[in-house]
């Protein structure tokens, strides 16, 4: 692993909020998300469809669809607030410093531009390179993520490759500038398993070489066992769960990180005849219960659950350890 | 296994002819399936698994006769279904149902769950109007849901409880055997778990027999009796569950099992992966001899020319793989 001691935070995410301008009125999506990610540090954004991952990471970019808008908090990057810089200064980010790599790379590379184009587009435009060098520097991007015959594919458009060869161009676009920061948004879930496999050990990988940070969100707690440094557990907009990798996955603390770790089937366990799940479904954006989003499918639940929303507390001696739960934080309080 | 099949499937083939190029000037066959033979016994469930294109899911349709077979046999009740026409094979649909990955498109957003549930029981003759709404209501318990569910509208039920409604419609023919294509890759984990356990619920009380089609391994390892591995339209392995997933002959299903990642940080980090080179080629001009060749780590000079042989290297344990069978490996 690269870089342990995360302390220089080069992203710094504090009280995001995030709402809809919905029919029934504005609805809070992500409400007060606090995060960060050191510099070399990889961190991992865990949580089911609609608990607010993409959105989190889209509104660092100021990249949220119409209607959907920050409300509160702050974000910084590298001591400048993303959200307070013009949409010029922003732009020299996008894709420069901060490279972003998309769900789904049948969607987000251009379909009647070529491949070489696509790629030379944020050299030509971040970097101020000449076409010529732009051109080799694509090729050696290419190669970087193991496409084989650079040279031929640089002619190539969209359609011309397979899904995998997408996301490696996908990366390679991510990848151009050398960022700071490189934001993965479920880079591998439309690909296949020995796919997936070759994918992260290129970011790994690359990772290693550059020394750059990365946030990988993805909804499989297993994929970013082997990959993040920290991994951050999202639950209806809120964080529930912030803790370095080992520990996480040792001592899993907030029920809603245990409920999911326990229903997930692996390939060293005992088969056993039924798996542990976590009853009811998660609530709708804008539909969230009051006190702990997590509370009516939470098996701890008390009182006061209902009430009050719980605040992200520290539950290990040296603080990395951070849970949002009153159930734990009673039974820490007791012991 | 040597009790007689519920179901047998012998040299199962499906090409599709599909147009090519700008404005379909180009004929040209895609090789979905080529040879596939297996035995299903009635009460397990059997589980295939592959990545995309390699006709997992071909091989459900095609048994239940909604892709019309290109060559090979499908025998239910000493029948071959591939031989019958959709009249005919209308009386053997009762039996033999399907599940679907997507339970946003394959529910009739017009209709009401009770209806959805109570028209395949019409159809059939399963029910009189009069019993239909208590027979409607006692599937909903089955599926867990509650029975008010019966006039909801699909677009007001999450993903999982769509799920649960799908199962439900198909249970509603008493089937015998079900394809469950994909039936829990689009719901969320902690969602995935329930569908899961309800199926394996359902199995029990129904002594429902399975065709489980999925690319989540740790998942397939969980509910099957047998599973088979397929590669580019091909069975490359087939074994009863802990053979396959402790043994594996394969060098294809050694890649796959490799490459799926675990729980563990620790032993991630330190994991030797075995990460196979290249992509899936294409199913409209499959490589010669093993489809497999291209790819793998072991291949010899014969893999390239000749198609390896489908073969039992140990009881209820077959490959087809040249270095497996002359015991290269």
């Amino acid at each position: 692993m690269t870089a342990r001691n995360a302390q220089e935070r080069l992203l710094d995410v504090k009280g995001l909020t995030v709402e809809i301008d919905g029919r029934r009125g504005p609805a809070v999506i992500v409400d007060g998300i606090d995060l960060h990610v050191g510099k070399g540090e990889t961190l991992g954004v865990v949580g089911e469809s609609g608990c607010g991952k993409s959105l989190t990471m889209l509104s660092l970019m100021r990249l949220l669809p119409n209607k959907i808008k920050v409300t509160k908090g702050t974000a910084e990057f590298d001591g400048r607030d993303l959200h307070k810089m013009s949409t010029r200064e922003l732009r020299k980010v996008r894709g420069g410093d901060i490279g972003f790599v998309f769900q789904d790379p049948m969607t987000s590379l251009n379909p009647v531009m070529r491949i070489g184009d696509q790629l030379c587009e944020p050299l030509i435009y971040h970097r101020k390179m000449a076409k010529a060098d732009a051109r080799k520097r694509a090729v050696e991007l290419l190669r970087l993520v193991g496409i084989p015959g650079p040279e031929e594919r640089l002619e190539a458009y969209p359609h011309e490759l397979s899904g995998g060869m997408r996301q490696r161009v996908m990366i390679a676009i991510g990848l151009a500038c050398d960022p700071k920061l490189l934001i993965a948004d479920e880079p591998t879930t439309a690909l296949d398993v020995t796919i997936q496999a070759q994918i992260v050990d290129l970011v790994k990988d690359l990772r290693n070489k550059l020394g750059m940070s990365v946030v990988w969100i993805t909804h499989d707690l297993a994929l970013i066992a082997g990959l993040a440094d920290r991994v951050v557990v999202l639950y209806a907009g809120t964080v529930v769960e912030d803790a370095p990798v080992d520990d996480l996955y040792a001592n899993p603390s907030h029920p809603y990180t245990r409920g999911l770790l326990a229903s997930i089937p692996t390939l060293s366990d005992a088969p056993t005849a039924r798996l542990s799940s976590i009853g009811g479904t998660p609530p709708e954006p804008g539909r969230r219960p009051a006190g702990c989003p997590f509370a009516p499918r939470c098996p701890l639940a008390m009182d006061i659950c209902r009430r009050e929303v719980p605040k992200l507390e520290p539950i290990s001696s040296g603080g990395s350890h951070r849970a949002a739960c009153f159930a734990v934080n009673k039974a820490l309080k007791a012991a | 296994m040597s009790a007689e099949p519920l179901l047998r499937v012998e040299n199962l083939v499906k090409h599709f002819h599909v147009r090519l190029g700008a404005f379909g000037e180009k004929a040209a066959t895609v090789y979905a399936l080529d040879d596939v033979s297996l035995d299903i016994q009635e009460g397990e469930t059997l589980s295939l698994v592959g990545e995309s294109g390699c006709g997992k899911s071909t091989t459900g349709f095609t048994i239940l006769n909604l892709h019309r077979a290109s060559g090979g046999k499908v025998i239910y009740k000493g029948q071959d279904l591939t031989r019958l026409d959709e009249k005919t094979m209308r009386l053997f649909r009762r039996d033999l149902q399907i599940v679907f990955q997507d339970p946003y498109s394959t529910l009739n957003p017009r209709m009401t769950v009770g209806e959805a549930i109570g028209e395949p029981m019409l159809f059939h003759k399963l029910t009189t109007r009069a019993q239909l709404k208590d027979k409607t209501a006692a599937l909903l318990q089955d599926v867990g849901l509650p029975t008010r569910f019966a006039s909801r509208y699909p677009h007001e039920l999450s993903g999982g409880q769509r799920q649960r409604v799908v199962i439900a419609r198909a249970l509603a023919c008493q089937p015998k055997f079900i394809v469950c294509d994909e039936a829990i890759s689009a719901l969320d984990v902690s969602i995935q778990a329930q569908i899961i356990n309800l199926l394996l619920d359902l199995q029990e009380k129904y002594r429902l027999t399975y065709l489980f089609i999925a690319h989540d391994l740790a998942v397939v390892r969980h509910i099957s009796t047998r599973v088979g591995v397929m590669y580019l339209g091909r069975l490359a392995e087939l074994a009863p569950r802990d053979a396959l997933f402790q043994t594996p002959l394969h060098p294809y299903t050694k890649a796959l099992l490799s490459a799926v990642p675990e729980t563990d940080p620790e032993r991630e980090r330190n994991r030797k992966r075995q990460i196979l080179q290249g992509d899936v080629p294409s199913p409209l001009d499959p490589p010669s001899g093993c489809r497999f060749h291209t790819r793998c780590p072991i291949a010899m000079e014969v893999c390239s020319r000749t198609v390896p042989e489908w073969s039992a290297a140990r009881p209820g344990h077959l490959v087809a793989c040249h270095a497996v069978n002359s015991g290269v490996s």
